[in-house]
Formats: C-alpha cells, sequence, structure tokens
C-alpha cells in the first residue's frame, strides 16, 4: 500500500454526469488488483476533509482509471481536475476478486456505476475464460459500457434493452448459464446485490459480490464500514475484510 | 542527533517526543504501520478497550461534516484477554510508547481492566476513558458526573504503579472542575478533549444519518473549542496535559502546545494522513530550530495573554 501524489492525465465524460479520469500513479499501478480501491483526496484543504473511495477501474502501464458519478461535492472536485493536476491516492486498499477455481464462465452481473471494477478484472482473467455480462442503468444515458463482453442490458425505464433491473433479466438466463461452470462477479448498489444475493443462495451460485460504503480511513483503522458477517459473530469491516465477498457470507 | 530535546514527560510518563496517536484513531497499531514509522512517534494510545469484547454499534457509523467528522463506532474492540494475547506481541516490538485506551460500563469493569493490563510489561501507561458520547452505559454518564470521574480516579490509581490519564469530556460545562477532580484523587495528566455531541440529518428522509443518532463531532471543525479546553485547565489546575482535537499539522500541535499541552494526541488526520504524526514531528524540529528552541516542553503553556 502507498500514499501516492498522482499526477491526472485526463478527465472525460463518458455519459451524462459521469467522468472517467486517468492519473499517472506508478507504484499503486504496479501492484493493484482487480477488485481493489484506492481513497482519493479531492482537495488540499481540510473542506471537504475525509479521502473517497472508488474502485480501480482499469490500469494501464503506470496509469490507475477510475470512473465516477457526480452526485456530491467531492466527486464534483475531482470531475473538475485538469490535466498536470495532482491528486493524494492512498491505495491499493481491500481485497481484490478471487478469480482462481474451478468454473468456466465469467457472469459478469453490473448495476449503474457497479461496472466500475469490471474492465480491469476482464483483463485480469485468463484467456480460458467465456464471459457474458448483464449490465443494468437508470435510463440509456446513464449507460457506462467499456470494455465488457457479451453484454446483456437492462434499463429501469425500459429505453434500451430489457424493461427491468439487471437481475431479473439475469434470472431469465440462468438455465442457459447452468450448462456450464460459471461464477457471477457482481456490483451495483445495494438493492440489486441484495437480490441477487438471495438468487445465489437459493440456487447455491457461485458469486462474489463487490460492496460500496462510505468509509473514512479505508484500511481498518476508523471502524466506520461494519457489515454483518454470516460466519462471524461480529462486524467484517468492507475495506479491509472487503470490498469483494462471497454471495453467501455478509448480510446486506 | 537532534538539536532540539524533542522528549517530554507527562505526569511521569516519558515520551520521547510529545506526538501520540489517539485511541480509535490507530486500532492496535498494525494496520497503520503500514505507512508510517511509529517508531518515530512519542507513542500510541490504543482503540478502548474492555473487560469483554463489544461489537460496537451498527452501521451507518460515521458522517463527514464540514471540516469534521461524526462518529458513533460504540467501542467495538476485542476485549482485554485477546488483545494481550493477539496484539501485544505485535506492539512489543513497535519501539514507542504504548499506552492502553480502557473503557467500561461501571467502576469494577475499570478496575478489573487495569489489574489484568498493569502486569504487561509493554503497556507503559493507561488512559481512562470517562468520556464516550456513543454507547449507553458509562461513557457520557460518567464523564458528566464529577463524583464519578472522582471515584473511578481514585479506584484505577490504586490498583496500578503506572501513570494515569482521565480522558475528559467538552461536553461539560466547566472542564478544570473535572480535572481538579483528577488531580485531586492521584490521577498523574488529564487528556482533553474527546469528542462534542453532534448530530446531521437527511433532509429527504428526515432521518439521522448515523445509526445512533448523535456522534462525536471530530477534526479541524473542533479545534477551536479544543484549545479553549486545554487552555482552561492549564490556567485553572497544576495538572499535565495531553491536547487533542483537530490537529491536522505541526502548527497545530505547537498552538495546542502553547496554550497547555504537555503532549499531544492526533486523531481523524490518522485516517486521511496516516504518515501524519511523523510529518507534524519533523515540523516540530524545524520549529524549535529556527527559533533556538532547546527544549520542546518549554513551549508548554507558554501563552502571553
Amino acid at each position: 500500500m502507498f500514499i501516492e501524489k498522482a499526477v491526472v492525465r485526463s478527465v472525460e465524460e463518458i455519459a451524462e454526469g459521469i467522468f472517467l479520469l486517468s492519473a499517472h500513479s506508478p507504484s499503486i499501478a504496479s501492484i493493484a488488483k482487480a477488485g481493489q480501491f484506492c481513497n482519493i483526496k479531492v482537495s488540499e484543504t481540510d473542506f471537504p476533509l475525509l479521502r473517497r473511495p472508488f474502485s480501480i477501474f482499469n490500469i494501464k502501464g503506470d496509469f490507475l482509471f477510475f470512473v465516477f458519478d457526480t452526485h456530491g461535492l467531492g466527486t464534483k472536485i475531482l470531475s473538475a481536475k485538469r490535466k498536470n493536476d495532482t491528486l493524494d491516492i492512498l491505495g491499493p486498499l481491500g481485497n481484490g476478486f478471487d478469480l482462481t477455481g474451478d468454473y468456466q464462465t465469467a457472469v459478469i452481473v453490473a448495476g449503474g456505476l457497479g461496472v466500475a471494477p469490471f474492465s480491469f478484472l476482464i483483463r485480469s482473467l485468463q484467456d480460458d475464460k467465456e464471459m457474458v455480462s448483464y449490465l443494468g442503468a437508470r435510463t440509456k444515458k446513464k449507460i457506462v459500457n467499456l470494455g465488457l463482453k457479451n453484454v446483456s442490458m437492462a434499463t429501469d425505464d425500459g429505453s434500451y434493452g430489457f424493461k427491468g433491473n439487471v437481475v431479473d433479466l439475469l434470472k431469465k438466463e440462468t438455465l442457459e448459464l447452468s450448462k456450464k461452470k460459471f461464477r457471477i462477479f457482481a456490483c451495483g448498489p445495494n438493492p440489486m446485490l441484495k437480490e441477487l444475493q438471495s438468487l445465489c443462495i437459493k440456487n447455491n451460485y457461485d458469486c462474489q459480490i463487490s460492496i460500496e460504503c462510505a468509509m473514512a480511513c479505508g484500511f481498518g483503522i476508523c471502524q466506520g464500514c461494519p457489515i454483518e458477517s454470516y460466519e462471524d459473530k461480529n462486524y467484517l469491516l468492507v475495506c479491509k475484510d472487503g470490498p469483494v465477498f462471497n454471495a453467501n457470507a455478509v448480510k446486506l | 542527533m537532534n538539536s532540539v530535546d524533542l522528549s517530554v514527560n507527562v505526569g511521569g510518563l516519558k515520551l520521547k517526543n510529545p506526538v501520540l496517536l489517539a485511541s480509535g484513531t490507530v486500532g492496535y497499531g498494525n494496520e497503520i504501520s503500514q505507512f508510517t514509522d511509529l517508531s518515530k512517534l512519542g507513542g500510541i494510545v490504543t482503540k478502548s478497550l474492555s473487560l469483554k469484547p463489544r461489537k460496537g454499534n451498527p452501521p451507518q457509523r460515521i458522517v463527514e461534516t464540514p471540516s469534521g467528522m461524526l462518529n458513533a463506532i460504540g467501542l467495538a474492540n476485542i476485549g482485554v484477554e485477546a488483545f494481550l494475547k493477539e496484539k501485544i506481541p505485535f506492539l512489543k516490538n513497535i519501539n514507542t510508547t504504548l499506552i492502553c485506551n480502557i473503557a467500561a460500563s461501571s467502576i469494577e469493569e475499570y478496575v478489573e481492566c487495569t489489574k489484568i493490563l498493569t502486569n504487561e510489561d509493554t503497556i507503559k501507561a493507561f488512559e481512562i476513558n470517562v468520556s464516550c458520547p456513543n454507547v449507553k452505559e458509562g461513557g457520557l454518564e460518567f464523564g458528566n458526573n464529577v463524583n464519578t470521574v472522582r471515584k473511578i480516579t481514585a479506584e484505577v490509581c490504586a490498583v496500578t504503579d503506572k501513570p494515569i490519564i482521565i480522558k475528559l469530556s467538552p461536553n461539560v460545562s466547566q472542564i478544570s472542575e473535572f480535572a481538579k477532580a483528577v488531580k485531586a484523587e492521584g490521577g498523574d495528566a488529564v487528556s482533553a478533549i474527546n469528542t462534542l455531541v453532534g448530530t446531521s440529518f437527511n433532509i429527504f428522509t428526515r432521518k439521522p444519518k448515523i445509526k445512533n443518532i448523535t456522534g462525536g463531532l471530530s477534526g479541524p471543525a473542533i479545534k477551536p473549542v479544543a484549545l479553549a479546553k486545554v487552555l482552561e485547565i492549564k490556567r485553572n489546575v497544576d495538572i499535565p496535559i495531553v491536547g487533542i482535537g483537530g490537529i491536522m499539522n505541526w502548527m497545530d500541535a505547537v498552538e495546542m502546545m502553547i496554550v497547555g499541552a504537555s503532549a499531544v494526541q492526533l486523531g481523524t488526520v490518522n485516517f486521511i494522513n496516516p504518515n501524519a504524526g511523523v510529518e507534524i514531528v519533523e515540523g516540530l524540529i524545524s520549529y524549535c530550530e529556527q527559533r533556538s528552541i532547546k527544549k520542546i516542553s518549554e513551549i508548554s503553556g507558554s501563552f502571553q495573554i
């Protein structure tokens, strides 16, 4: 783990209110794994005070990529960064996805900005794995589809693809998927993950979910991001024990 | 070799420099050691320990506020037994002073924890948390009552030879009365301040942003309050003070010492810059060198009013 002063290379709006930022951060880029995150200080002042956690969207050479929605002050400041601005990045944090094991198909299920960790995951998968992706968004303008393969789309308002949520879309196709051994990798809003979780527990699907949670430090000292565990009577921490968990391990 | 003598003595507790990391912002040292060299600090204060493990409060536990944050962790900790077994082996080798913070739901529990932990040589002092705002039993119930603070101080001091620091609440009208009580009962020092009770609501759902409804406010937002409380104690009671509250950099640390602190603790800043402690020590050295201050302890309480 490092605290690195990264230099911004570019910030571009890739969908309505959604930005892709790249920054030169060689130390973090050299060791990060798919599914890990970074905690970014967006300002040099005490306001906003805390760092903001972002999934690592991708890594190319010495560059880190992050994708984010401008829903609060921190992300607004981040979206206004320009080439050669510096960013104070702490990372890589948390445990990434476990890509090892016996499965033939990687099934990606992403809701909204839940696509964030998957470009990196796809690059990290071994070539012999097949890949199918289910991507959900509120509406067509909010779709972020960068680098996903074999994509089926769902939108809440039906403006593109299946009308409804991405888990309902997935349910329609599980019979087809079940012909081969598959593992689901999922990320998205909690209600979506909750629905997916009950589907996976009921059918005993192999599934890893990446969870979003407000946090302060990102590495286990503030204890601000507890999550109830099915296995341990104590809380787990999303930052340190996650953000990726087996779908049957945590209570959402 | 530094030309400045950074060592300080806080009520009999000798520290190599006045920069400590505050309880609840450094865990048990292992996580933060990935980012900083703990041996360069004056010491660390453990997360509050209770006799039995505590699960802590359900989420949401924290929320950011203007230049600050609210937390209601609820004293989640592994308990004294697991602490001695699992955490002491690491803490033995960090080469800095270890202070154990104790939180409890009854006077008996404070005494029991202290009795058990005092046998461990690695622990050099105790900080008694009588001021956690986020638990139902103990916490502020104790910290708001000068007679209870008096009793806890007396009983804890009776079972250990190690220095006792009582961590005071700012959520009282006269903090110096509490410091007087600590001194009268043989406490070696006070630390001030713990967090201020605050809350934050979502205007759309009209619900509190943290599950506990109220939490403890920390960060740069509370620094002026902390300075005023430390100054009040300094001007009214002859007892060493460990200053805590919103210190983000070496200038804040100097300011805290000027108003009366013998040493300082860093809290919220550790979440943002886990290497802040080491940077602050370096800043203190330059400050002293540039002003030909030979001993850093000279600046404690050196205010000109």
